[in-house]
């Protein structure tokens, strides 16, 4: 069947499907009574003062944060900056934060969030960190659940539209992340970079990462890298118990297209998955295997004890080729350009949304051990071998839906699927896919999620669909509009619908964490004698203004309700002034903001117990005045200040203080 | 139990203040809030403050070398908005041995927040200087210390007896 044949197809089917759907939708008195039901009500309703039962934490897509939603009620808690600059708070604005975007391209003030992935113990989540993808620019990000901060963003080489990650191990022993668009790879890797785009096939490939995670630090550090033929890496997750030492990563584009891929990537019937056992891998790696390559990227931490980021610049990696792992990575077919993949919480079956096709394959992985061992395949790739499908294959489930893309596991026995074309989540017996219920959707799902989906023990209980479109589903905001996810309560039979909740930015995947194993460890202020900010000053006798050529530092204290000092005079066109505000506050929820007038750049929230430093460079003479942002007191409006400019040849000496003439 | 009482008599409060006419009638509710709020209190809490410290602290002849500890911890912690001999952000603190008991004080270091709520005096201080006090998480050693730094300056405990009892 051509392919404009076979779209012609889906179109029709999808066409009827949906009708179907609508008119079984508009006779069910089921979802009429969804609609504003005082059940549903209560089970999502949590009362003023109340804490929800979990945290849910959102990608955001193209606004580059990660964003944290209440489950059940659907509050926005928070949105963490994460790979943009969030002029809410300053990060990649103020000195100590900027260096956390730097990349080998230089300073990045925007990245794309995809998939988040909490930290795991024995499979299960640990609350201690979630790691979270930038597609754009390839870079891993990882978050400390005990500030809800960005901590450390580490580049990865040799990749490109990195999609295929961020996925975490049952022990949180490797976070993993792959090249979505080959590219070509330096010398001695490639040919080199500049290479016609005709010559895909010959000089692009693709790269597998994994990510060596510290245990007490978290710290990420590349462990290796396996160069992999030229394929769209698209999603992957790692085992979990039998199967916890492997990883399972689905691809497209294994026609290797590079121009029209909507067509041309979607001429065969069976992708891939790509199964590598990451331990043998990894002692492949240890033992020496590969080459250590020179590469270029950037490292960024966040010093714990300063609050300042650096920056280091990496300069090797090492890369295996799949004939250095022999009996630890393989093949395995999958219908058609398959998107989500996810392992069961026995680690025994691994589905796969097969995007353009119908049916949901699920692959057992017993079933592969003994392919493995009969050397039961159907030829190889690049010294990969093929697994036989049906050799591999538990059972396919029928009827999925159309365009399905995600699985998820409830732990009670029952796997889920969104469906992207006919807008609906399925749920399946995970020992036979025969299908047992199935729930429209508003519209277009994406991602899905079940609380603990991808862990040992799935807290079950809620379903999240994360809707692509959302059109007409809450007031209408003009011709943009948040994202729509729907919350089901799936602890019954039926799942129900309980609550629509609109989230910002494009949220690719969620995680949902048990609130207990966060909230209890929650950081509230920084104790000021713990600060070892060079520009700290923990009291006012030691407020200052230094000037040493054009370079003036202000060491500044902010409490409620003043900045001493106050006032400033001795600064000049052409100085750089170095703002440095030290919250000396001791108690939760009291920041102070700083804002200067005319300053090019962004103002700053200040932490009791912390220093954040903002660059200032007046460009004409006169009187600037500075003030807190962050409503803190009954005086707030009070907290404020000036700062005299004088022009650059004046004799105006440094002068400051507060309360008094300077 | 007392925040619960004072958060009904605030919410009775602000709906008198919804429907009155004058502001004196807001007064007396104001009155009426501190009267109640008293009467929840201990004739302990009523003299020695709310918060951590349960028991009387007992003082003597003042320990210079913990009054000099206790300098160093009102300049670095307390002086952003207190000065001996002048009212700034806060109260003149140049006499409050006179005034409040060494128990008081340290619970007003320890639990501002708490007492401005729940403490008639506090209470009454928040509504005059409008700053709430800021809590900056010292240990009662701490706090201690800065009470006998503050019985140091005060110029009648120097010259009688003028210090309250516990």
């Amino acid at each position: 069947m051509s392919f404009f044949k076979y779209l012609k197809t889906i179109t029709v089917s999808t066409m009827s499907f949906v009708i179907t759907i609508a008119l079984i939708g508009g006779c069910s008195s089921q979802q009429k009574g969804e609609i504003g039901n005082q059940d549903a009500a209560s089970k999502v309703y949590v009362a003023p003062g109340q804490h929800d039962e979990f945290y849910s934490f959102m990608s955001g897509g193209w606004s580059g944060n990660v964003s944290v939603y209440g489950i059940p009620s659907g509050r926005h808690l928070y949105s963490i900056p994460v790979f943009s600059q969030a002029p809410i708070n300053g990060y990649g604005y103020t000195e100590e934060t900027k260096a956390m975007l730097n990349t080998s391209f230089g300073f990045i003030p925007w990245g794309d969030t995809h998939h988040i992935q909490p930290s795991k113990t024995n499979g299960d989540y640990d609350g201690r960190w979630v790691f979270i993808n930038d597609r754009n620019t390839p870079r891993i990000a990882r978050i400390d659940l005990k500030t809800f901060r960005t901590d450390e963003i580490i580049e990865i080489p040799n990749t490109a539209g990195q999609h295929s990650s961020a996925f975490c191990s049952s022990n949180t022993e490797y976070i993993s992340a792959n090249t979505e668009y080959s590219i070509p790879l330096d010398k001695p890797l490639g040919n080199g970079v500049d290479v016609p785009i005709s010559s895909y096939k010959e000089n692009f490939h693709g790269t597998v990462s994994l990510i060596k995670v510290n245990q007490e630090t978290g710290e990420m550090n590349i462990g290796f890298q396996i160069q992999v033929p030229p394929f769209d890496y698209d999603l992957g997750r790692f085992g979990l118990g039998v199967s916890k030492d492997w990883v399972f990563y689905t691809m497209y584009n294994t026609e290797e297209a590079h121009t029209l891929l909507e067509v041309n990537a979607s001429q065969k019937d069976k992708d891939f998955v790509l199964a590598i056992n990451w331990k043998k891998a990894e002692q492949a790696a240890a033992d020496g295997k590969g080459q250590v390559v020179d590469a270029n990227y950037d490292h960024n931490m966040r010093d714990h004890e300063t609050g300042i980021a650096k920056t280091e610049v990496m300069k090797q990696v090492r890369v295996l080729k799949p004939s250095d792992l022999e009996g630890a990575i393989y093949y395995m077919p999958a219908p058609k350009s398959p998107h989500g993949i996810n392992v069961s919480p026995d680690g025994e079956y691994i589905s796969e949304g097969g995007k353009l096709s119908t049916v949901v394959p699920v692959q057992s992985f017993s079933k592969m051990q003994t392919a493995i061992q009969n050397n039961d395949t159907t030829g190889s790739i690049k010294g990969i071998p093929i697994l036989k499908y049906e050799s591999v294959l538990a059972y396919e489930v029928k009827n999925a839906g159309l365009g399905p893309l995600h699985i998820e596991y409830d732990g009670q026995g029952h796997g889920y699927n969104s469906d992207f074309i006919s807008s609906e989540i399925v749920k399946w017996d995970l020992k036979t896919g025969e299908v047992l219920d199935r729930h429209p959707a508003y519209y277009s799902t994406g991602h899905l999620t079940v609380a603990g989906g991808d862990t040992r023990h799935p807290y079950g209980k809620y379903l999240i669909a994360l809707n692509k479109i959302t059109k007409d589903r809450y007031l209408p905001t003009g011709p943009e509009m948040y994202a729509g996810e729907q919350l089901f309560d799936i602890s019954g039979d039926k799942m129900k619908l309980l609550l629509d909740f609109p989230v910002e930015g494009e949220p690719h995947n969620a995680a949902e964490i048990e609130a207990s194993l966060i909230d209890s460890a929650q950081v509230k202020f920084f104790k000021l004698s713990d600060n070892k900010n060079p520009y700290v000053t923990r009291n006012e006798h030691d407020t200052k203004v230094v000037k040493d050529g054009n370079r003036v530092d202000v060491y500044m204290t902010a409490i409620r309700s003043h900045f001493t000092p106050d006032n400033i005079e001795g600064i000049k066109v052409g100085d750089t002034v170095y703002l440095h505000v030290t919250n000396i506050e001791q108690e939760w929820d009291i920041p102070h903001g700083f804002a200067m007038k005319g300053n090019r750049n962004a103002g700053m929230l200040i932490i009791p117990g912390e220093t954040r430093t903002i660059v200032w460079k007046p460009q004409s003479p006169g009187i600037y005045p500075f003030y807190c942002t962050d409503f803190c007191s009954a005086l707030h409006q009070e907290m404020q200040g000036y700062v005299r400019v004088s022009p650059a040849n004046s004799n105006v000496p440094i002068k400051y203080g507060t309360n008094k003439d300077i | 139990m007392q925040k619960l009482i004072l958060s009904v008599l605030f919410g009775m409060v602000l709906i008198f203040w919804g429907c009155s006419s004058d502001s004196k009638k807001s007064e007396e509710q104001t009155q009426d809030q501190s009267e109640q709020a008293e009467s929840e209190l201990t004739e302990f809490q009523l003299k020695n403050g709310i918060g951590p410290i349960t028991e009387p602290i007992k003082t003597g002849p003042i320990d210079t070398q913990m009054a000099a500890r206790g300098k160093e911890l009102f300049d670095s912690n307390c002086s952003s908005c207190h000065k001996i001999g002048e009212r700034y952000v806060g109260p003149d603190l140049q006499d409050v041995t006179s005034r409040r008991t060494p128990t008081y004080i340290m619970n007003m270091i320890l639990n501002p927040t708490g007492m401005t709520q729940e403490h008639p005096t506090a209470h009454k201080l928040l509504e005059q200087f409008a700053t709430q006090m800021a809590n900056l998480s010292l240990e009662r050693d701490k706090a201690r210390a800065i009470v006998e730094y503050l019985r140091s300056v005060n110029p009648n405990l120097q010259t009688s007896k003028a210090q309250p009892n516990n």
